[in-house]
């Protein structure tokens, strides 16, 4: 065993040096023409949903769904999700009915083979604001806004050596939405002397894939009216929308972290049993 | 499987008109119940069990998946979607799964870094060796193509760049790309057969064990002493005993596992796998999984041509190669002493390239650009050392140190300068109370 | 050191050939645990391993019910402007086929003049009424719209399509295995045990149907 031990010190100290010596490497880049991107990595936010025993605030959703519905969904849709599924916010069966039926789908064809559009209900899904892709493309200079459904789970920064280790140990899983707050409120920031920002474009630092991009600035102060109170912040709005997105990106998670707690509850103890039986077993074998 | 002694006795009727007919209670009996294990294998020996375990569990979340899994290119993401958000307990066999081959190729990991450590590739278990390793090959081809089936952005650019390999082979490389991808670029067809594959090659995989633990049963295992089974004392029966400490490996490791799944479930994944594919736009950085990259970094490290070689096709080759010279090891190593325990060389040699594998698997998650190249070029060198120069001259000139004479001498030696169980008990197994 | 190499008679151990020297220490079978010796520990952990064992066979259970897009309250809106007395028309709800049709006075009179005590099914098996309404001709329809009726076309037998207009009793007929029934979608003859279902439905206005 001791000599295993050794093994593993001796090995771990050399990756440590290589995984160094590589990320010294990787540092010093132009500060105004960057290559690595986002420019700045997004802060680590405090999130309700995060942690072994983290649920979704569901006030915190409500009011993302109004951010969302308001000021997103005008250009990025939502296809995956139903709006029966909003009842997880904490709305009645009533309150998602009328929610729906705020909204136009088109369905068909009827008896005559034509669509035809009818007030949504809540086993369909939120409607797309553009027909299709290649409209939705037209429409906004070429960059089609892409799809919220799985959006806090399509990004996300990498954490880079070692904090990708730590992680592990954090269980760190809301780089999504740390990333979409990031964003969000990043687009006051100023670029450096010297950038050049490609015309109809935006610089943001914290943008994943370059140093601007084709969304303007989408939200500011006070631009959606909160009923519980909750400060109407380009921050807040963030964050709410964030939580949101990351709802709509894993709608179980609550169901999953609680069934974690139970299956690891269970594995501890029966794991403790077989490891006393195990003992028992080899109690008179030199081993 | 147990070679020419069986123990079995059917004690009632039924058994009796079984053994006589189909004696597979005896062949159980005599692989799993009576089967003499060495005495002192450590927790690295449960990992082949964790592995059955993992098999078995990764064919059964498989074919549910399969139950709701739809394999066409515009219903592929969706349907899996629908598996997360509508399926009852859908997310969690999908995350069962995906985590689930991570596991699998963790588990695979261990056990052939176990393998290499106590030299358990030495002859005569050479055949146990190969059967091994055709096992990760199938598991890497299996894994490949259930990474397309999610019809995400890495899904499809994975498949693009992995089939892209192909094209590397002189003359009729693009032919042959084109009859794996069944057109010329990743589509429907592609997403079909792989789906098929996907799903055959588990039954394969479990046929080759099948075959891996018969000839398992033959030789019989290894220990941490590399010294062959010599006396009964030397040995304990399978079950209780082996069964028994698999089973607390198997225990802690599905911790493990269930740690991923409930908490940490797209740790091991990539974020633009969550979107669907487009073959009109490439990722910033195409990665593999995980347990591709340190392949993959060895695919990149060869920038340059050699002789009538050119870069893609030598990369190609490398990656390839760092696979096939696994095939080799039990010919490679010269050493007459099998286990690492007695050779202190080849001990320091072996952690070494199990942190330059790992150091491998860190660059390959990184861009191919300044210095990641020349470390992934220094880090492939080593790994190529390490089977085709190392483990042969190592084995001629180092001097190892005293072997015990049997698994029991070593276990009396170990409980007297240790502490813990009284000396006596270790002569014989048989004499506890 | 080679392991039993020789011993190719597999499941022959104690036959002759085998020498004793060499098959004795291979085999440690009496090493087992005396089974009766369990005690409350291995019992515990059995006990355990068995119920994390069902606890996992759950889901793969769980999954094969319908999911919650399938269960979801779904609902289809018809216009019935065109159905003139005597027409039907046929529509999809929940991936079944629901005939809805606009009866004629005769067969109105026909479906009214039954009494119950000839009826095989005597449940109205309308899902808008109580589940133990009697099968009368106003309990398969909705007040008002006795004209109308609304039922879910499958036989209640094995499943098959019924066809319109058609058997003995001028309703519907289903060609699988002959069962016939009356112009209120009852069964009257045949091997189908029900009358055919009517599903969760109002007129939404005097020209159209909302089903679910």
């Amino acid at each position: 065993m001791k000599k295993i031990l050794t093994g593993l010190a001796v090995f771990g100290l050399v990756v440590v040096g290589a995984f160094g010596a590589a990320i010294a490497a990787e540092e010093g880049h132009n500060e105004a023409e960057p290559t690595h991107f986002p420019i700045h990595k997004p802060k680590q936010e405090n999130w309700s949903f995060a942690g072994p025993f983290g649920t979704y605030d569901k006030a915190q959703l409500q009011r993302g769904l109004k951010v969302y519905k308001e000021v997103c969904s005008a250009c990025h849709s939502m296809e995956l999700v139903a709006f029966r599924t909003l009842a997880d916010l904490g709305y009645s069966e009533a309150q998602v009915k009328a929610f729906a039926a705020e909204y136009e789908v088109q369905d068909g064809p009827n008896a005559d083979g034509e669509m035809f559009t009818r007030k949504a209900i809540p086993s369909d899904h939120f409607p797309s604001p553009f027909p299709n892709h290649n409209a939705a493309a037209a429409a906004n200079g070429g960059a089609a806004p892409p799809d919220f459904s799985l959006i806090a789970k399509a990004r996300g920064v990498e954490r880079g050596f070692p904090t990708f280790i730590f992680d592990i140990f954090t269980q760190y899983a809301e780089a999504g939405p740390d990333y979409i707050h990031a964003l969000l409120t990043g687009f006051d920031e100023q670029p450096p002397a010297g950038m050049q920002i490609a015309e109809g474009t935006h610089y943001n630092p914290y943008f994943i894939a370059g140093k601007s991009l084709a969304m303007a600035k989408p939200i500011s102060d006070d631009q959606v009216t909160y009923d519980d109170g909750a400060p109407q912040t380009v921050d807040q709005y963030s964050r709410d929308v964030s939580a949101f997105l990351m709802w709509a990106a894993e709608p179980h998670l609550e169901a999953r972290k609680q069934t974690g707690f139970r299956v690891m509850a269970f594995l501890l103890l029966f794991g403790a049993l077989v490891y006393l039986t195990k003992r028992k077993v080899w109690s008179g074998v030199a081993h | 499987m147990s070679g020419g002694h069986s123990t079995y006795s059917p004690k009632t009727g039924i058994e009796r008109w079984f053994d006589a007919r189909m004696p597979l209670p005896r062949l159980i009996h005599d692989s799993f119940v009576s089967f003499p294990v060495p005495r002192n294998l450590n927790y690295a020996y449960t990992f082949g069990g964790i592995l059955s375990l993992m098999l078995g569990a990764q064919i059964l979340t498989g074919i549910v998946l399969a139950m709701h899994y739809a394999a066409d290119t515009t219903l592929a993401f969706q349907s899996v979607e629908k598996i997360m958000r509508d399926v009852n307990s859908g997310w969690l066999l999908r995350y069962l799964h995906s985590n689930g081959a991570s596991m699998f190729f963790i588990a695979v990991y261990i056990h052939i870094m176990r393998g290499l450590y106590y030299g358990s590739y030495k002859a005569p278990r050479e055949l146990l060796w190969i059967l091994g390793c055709i096992i990760y090959l199938l598991m890497m081809a299996t894994g490949f193509m259930g990474y397309v089936l999610p019809w995400g952005q890495m899904s499809f650019w994975g498949a693009t760049v992995i089939t892209g390999f192909f094209t590397a082979i002189p003359l009729v490389g693009e032919w042959v790309q084109q009859l794996l991808l069944g057109g010329f670029a990743v589509d429907n067809p592609t997403l079909n057969r792989f789906f098929a594959l996907h799903y055959l090659l588990p039954f394969m995989i479990a046929g080759v064990v099948i075959l891996h633990i018969w000839a398992l049963h033959v030789v019989g295992q290894t220990n941490p002493t590399g010294i062959e089974i010599k006396s009964k004392t030397d040995t304990v029966a399978f079950t209780p005993y082996a069964t028994i400490k698999d089973a607390f490996g198997m225990v802690v490791f599905l911790a493990v596992f269930a740690y991923f799944v409930f908490y940490i479930p797209n740790y091991l994944g990539h974020p633009d796998n969550y979107i669907v594919a487009d073959s009109l736009k490439t990722p910033a950085h195409i990665v593999p999984e995980w347990y591709y990259l340190p392949f993959y970094a060895i695919l990149r490290a060869i920038t340059f041509n050699i002789g009538p070689i050119d870069s893609k096709l030598g990369g190609v080759l490398a990656m390839f190669g760092a696979i096939a010279v696994l095939f080799f090891v039990p010919w490679l190593d010269t050493s007459k002493v099998r286990s690492a325990v007695y050779r202190p060389w080849y001990k320091l040699f072996f952690w070494l390239f199990v942190a330059n594998a790992i150091f491998l698997g860190w660059l390959g998650s990184r861009p191919a650009e300044g210095t990641y190249v020349a470390l992934a070029q220094a880090s492939t060198l080593y790994y190529f050392a390490f089977f085709l120069v190392i483990m042969p001259v190592l084995g001629l000139i180092e001097t190892p140190r005293r072997l015990p004479n049997s698994i029991t001498e070593a276990v009396l030696e170990k409980n007297k300068s240790g502490s813990g169980h009284p000396a006596g008990a270790a002569a014989s197994p048989e004499t506890k109370g | 050191m080679r392991l039993r190499a020789v011993d190719s008679e597999r499941g022959h151990g104690s036959t002759a050939g085998v020498g004793k020297a060499k098959g004795s220490y291979l085999v440690s079978a009496n090493d087992t645990i005396d089974p009766t010796r369990r005690d409350f520990l291995y019992v515990a952990t059995g006990m355990a391993g068995v119920v994390g064992a069902g606890a996992v066979a759950w889901p793969f259970i769980d999954q094969m019910r319908p999911d919650a897009s399938t269960l979801a309250a779904s609902s289809v809106e018809v216009d019935v402007s065109s159905l003139t007395p005597g027409m039907s028309l046929t529509v999809k709800w929940r991936g079944k086929p629901v005939a809805i049709r606009n009866r004629t006075e005769k067969e109105m009179k026909e479906a009214e003049a039954v009494s119950l005590s000839d009826l095989k099914d005597p449940l109205a098996r309308n899902a808008n009424l109580a589940s133990d309404a009697p099968a009368t001709d106003a309990n398969r329809t909705v007040p008002g719209k006795e004209a109308w009726m609304v039922m879910v076309q499958v036989c209640t037998h094995l499943g098959c399509i019924p066809l319109g207009e058609q058997g003995e009793y001028g309703g519907w007929f289903c060609p699988c295995h002959g069962s016939a029934y009356d112009t209120a979608g009852r069964i009257r003859k045949g091997p189908a045990p029900e009358n055919m279902a009517i599903p969760v439905f109002s007129f939404i206005s005097d020209t159209s149907i909302r089903i679910g």
